[in-house]
């Protein structure tokens, strides 16, 4: 079995009386994508905001390396190698493409206590950020301002501010949402080619996405892990199925696949 | 391009009395500080309700050294900049822990206790002030002399421009923007954002706290009145009449703002009906409900769309 | 000094209970419609004018605040249809600059109107006395009408909060408005009537504070800064937390001033004590709010969660 870069141990988050995540505990291998699916509510977002550390569990641990990660907060997990992108679109609407990425390198170029010199002169900032936007195929829109970029560019660039802070491991929040087909596909291949070189956890609704590049798959239901397997073992788990009965979509979604 | 506008002023001069000089000097001075809440509300989204309170820390600065008959602008400027950094340091530590409805609130009620401070330091003059000497430089500049004290002025303001040029372009300013737009993103790309946050408005206050050294000397009389909890919101119509997020739109803004405060009576007077001036303040008002219910963005957009309509 | 601490107390009481008054209003704005409205002062002080021309316009104290109240309202209703309501989807820079404009134009409509000079109110006789609080303890009686008014107020406001539709709708507001939306509330009227009643609130505070201090242009401002220390100690959008947090900026100004310098006093030396005590009595609800933020930084109340 490969090296576990995340774990989390009987996690669990609740907002008032209701319970987001209940003491969930599941492994992430180096080197993987791990999906997350379940039904709206099932606690997905909620899960990497902690994981991501913008939410703070109300019990239980999370280990990255073998390191106890639980209470370091958001801004140094991403130096630990931790990155997240959103489930709603958050770049920075006003920033170029260009800029966004060199910001996103910047953050791990150490401290930006630098008041003097021009940040958009950096090589060292602007160079890696080329050459991530080369990767994700926005070289053409570098200059544009995030907010005139289409929806599914936002979504690509996103997807490249999470990669400029060079990350061992990315949380991916639906990056497929309210992308088109053509749009989809693009990001799929552009996650594939990640494969190998980052681990992944993804949540998605786009079953087709899943179940294309999904290693192993988690089944939240309730903020409970019901199943964690392959993608052929997920598919014919009958438990799995029941729990998808109420929702009639996701069922022939994962029949269809 | 406002810059040079203004040079020509001084021609004119030789032809105006020294009130102009005078009232122009209080304009850059008020522009200093305007410039000074832009930088964290403009570039940093942090909509500070009491930023009056650095020019009248900056002014007391003054005027205590002056009370105390220490009127060396070498001693009195640098002291000027830790004291505000201090403040700013504790006040902004607290702030910056909230956002929103509460960040506006807080910053108007510290503004509010050092006001009141003010006033009661009876040592000081309290409520009515006290008297000021204008500072010296050895012998290097006489502040006494309204023209040099009008370039030692425009001096600090070209300077503080160039500074928060720099500042805004530099990789620290790109975060400071970058927290203004999407704090969340900022924090989960590996920022410290509070940090960064707390610096600007440090930097800010210190150079709000230059503006209130300039105004003590510019007044030659310190009194709580110059951070009275209106002063902050003034400041804060300024930059915005200018356009905020802007370099020039802060200076655009103070002097929009402080001429309308001198002529607007004038106006009325001679519009409406004689003494009706007295009542200006009436109508700044609506004016300025009308400037953020329909001109957002400020003159300066205002502008910028008008020569793109022509251009 | 124990005949001194008990009328002090009173005293503060009777602030924090004004206090409640102008906060009550502004905390609910704040938490349902979550706008920044500087103005509320001015309503105080909208109240304060009516009520004192009111009052001399029939000869009576008790008709002039009766027709004083829903003038009050009324204000309250036209600001909220002609400004406020725009400001809604506004950015809290926004609110601040149009109700600062506010502020400048109530100031100087009422100085066009009765004029710059300070009016002053005088009591009717049946309550311009005092009252045995306690046996030797003589108390204003007017004073002491507050407290029981604004103790009244307080628990008219929790009853309609706590008890009423228009207090679950409010209360289903100040925790989610969408849902609130979604509930089929018709949320502009709603918002209205809030303002509404929060203005006469706020201009009640103003009337009942007349006959104590001078009533002149400006004068609620400083109180609106108060209520804004009220509102963050208590938290946005709680009555109770307001309520709670009033009495204790009540309390804690009032005995402050007094008892402060006299404790300095026998601290340090007389001359320092005369200094530093007014300084730091004035500088003590401040201090207290900054306190109170180290440890729960969304106030004692947080109506709002998550």
């Amino acid at each position: 079995m490969a090296e576990v870069l995340l774990k989390t141990e009987e996690l669990t988050k609740s907002f008032g009386g209701l319970v987001a995540i209940q003491e969930l505990s599941m492994e992430v291998e180096a080197g993987e994508i791990h999906a997350v699916i379940g039904p709206n509510g099932a606690g997905k977002t909620t899960l990497i905001a902690q994981l991501s550390g913008s939410l703070k569990p109300d019990s239980g641990r999370i280990l990255f390396e073998n390191r106890d990660i639980t209470h370091v907060p958001e801004y140094r997990r991403s130096a630990l190698g931790l990155a997240r992108s959103f489930q709603i679109t958050s770049v920075l609407k006003n920033f170029s493409a260009l800029d966004n990425v060199a910001l996103a390198v910047q953050a791990h170029a150490g401290h930006s206590f630098r008041f003097w010199s021009k940040a958009r002169k950096a090589q060292e900032l602007r160079e890696p950020a080329l050459e991530i936007l080369e990767k994700i195929g926005l070289t053409d829109r570098m200059d544009m301002p995030a907010s005139s970029l289409s929806h599914g560019e936002q979504r690509q660039l996103e997807l490249a501010m999470a990669l400029a802070t060079r990350p061992k491991l990315l949380l991916l929040d639906e990056p497929m949402a309210g992308m088109g087909v053509e749009e989809s596909q693009k990001m799929v291949e552009l996650l594939q080619d990640l494969k190998g070189t980052h681990t992944l956890v993804l949540i998605e609704h786009d079953m087709d996405a899943v179940f294309a590049l999904a290693d192993r798959i988690t089944v939240l239901v309730y903020g409970e892990s019901i199943a964690c397997d392959t993608p052929e073992n997920i598919r014919s788990n009958p438990e799995v199925r029941k729990a998808y009965l109420g929702d009639g979509e996701a069922i022939t979604e994962i029949e269809e696949v | 391009m406002i810059l040079l506008a203004l040079i020509p002023i001084l021609i004119q001069f030789l032809e105006m009395p020294v009130f102009y000089t005078e009232m122009f000097c209080r304009i850059m001075i008020l522009a200093l500080a305007a410039m000074s809440l832009d930088l964290i509300l403009g570039f940093g989204g942090m909509v500070s309700f009491g930023h009056a309170v650095y020019l009248g820390i900056g002014a007391y600065t003054v005027g205590i050294f002056s009370y105390y008959g220490i009127d060396n602008g070498f001693i009195q400027f640098p002291v000027t900049l830790l004291v505000c950094a201090a403040f700013a340091l504790v006040i902004g530590m607290m702030s910056l822990r909230t956002s929103g409805v509460y960040f506006i609130m807080i910053t108007l009620a510290f503004a509010q206790m050092v006001y009141f401070l003010g006033i009661s330091l009876e040592e000081f003059g309290g409520d009515d002030g006290m008297p000021a000497y204008r500072s010296t430089f050895g012998g290097l500049i006489d502040l006494y002399d309204p023209l040099s004290f009008y370039y030692f002025v425009f001096a600090m303001l070209l300077a503080v421009l160039y500074l928060c040029h720099r500042i805004i372009h530099s990789r620290f300013g790109m975060v400071l923007q970058g927290c203004k737009s999407n704090e969340a993103r900022m924090q989960a790309l590996g920022f410290p954002t509070y940090r960064y946050k707390l610096a600007a408005f440090i930097i800010s206050g210190m150079i709000c706290g230059i503006a209130g050294a300039l105004f003590a000397n510019w007044n030659e009389f310190v009194s709580p009145a110059a951070m009275h909890w209106t002063r902050s919101g003034d400041l804060l119509i300024m930059v915005i009449l200018g356009g905020m997020g802007t370099l020039f739109g802060p200076v655009l803004g103070t002097v929009l703002f402080l001429l309308l405060e001198e002529y607007l009576p004038e106006w009325m007077d001679a519009l409406l009906f004689p003494g009706a001036g007295e009542h200006w303040m009436g109508v700044l008002g609506p004016l300025l409900i009308l400037l953020v219910l329909f001109a957002r963005g400020g003159v300066h957009s205002l502008l910028g769309r008008l020569s793109l309509r022509h251009g | 000094m124990g005949l001194l601490l008990i009328e002090q107390a009173f005293n503060g009481l009777q602030f924090g209970v004004m206090l409640f008054l102008i906060a009550a209003g502004l905390t609910l704005v704040f938490g349902i419609m979550d706008l920044v409205n500087l103005s509320h002062g001015s309503l105080v002080m909208v109240g304060a004018y009516l009520a004192t021309t009111l009052i001399e316009w029939t000869g009576s104290f008790i008709l002039g605040i009766l027709l004083a109240l829903p003038s009050t309202f009324l204000v309250g209703v036209v600001v909220e249809i002609v400004v406020l309501r725009t400001l809604y989807e506004r950015d809290h820079l926004d609110q601040v600059l149009a109700t600062f404009g506010l502020i400048l134009f109530f100031n100087e409509l009422i100085r066009i109107v009765w004029g710059p000079a300070s009016l002053y109110s005088g009591l009717p006789e049946s309550i311009s006395g005092h009252v045995e609080i306690l046996p030797g303890v003589p108390y204003p009686a007017f004073r002491l009408l507050i407290i029981l008014v604004g103790l009244l107020v307080a628990l008219l406001i929790y009853f309609i909060v706590a008890r009423t539709k228009l207090g679950m709708l409010i209360r289903a507001g100040a925790s989610n408005r969408e849902m609130a939306g979604a509930l089929g509330v018709n949320i502009r009227m709603l918002f209205t009537l809030v303002f509404g009643l929060g203005a006469s609130f706020a201009g009640l505070a103003g009337m009942m504070l007349g006959p104590l201090t001078s009533v002149e242009p400006g004068m609620g401002e400083p109180l609106l800064i108060l209520a804004f220390v009220v509102i963050i100690i208590g938290g946005i959008g709680s009555i109770r937390g307001a309520f709670i947090a009033a009495v204790i900026v009540g309390l804690v100004d009032t005995l402050g001033r007094v008892f402060l310098p006299m404790l300095l006093r026998s601290l340090v030396a007389e001359s320092t004590a005369d200094t530093v005590g007014p300084a730091l009595a004035s500088m003590l609800i401040y201090i207290l709010m900054a306190g109170i933020l180290v440890f729960r930084p969304r106030g004692l109340f947080p109506a709002r969660t998550g």
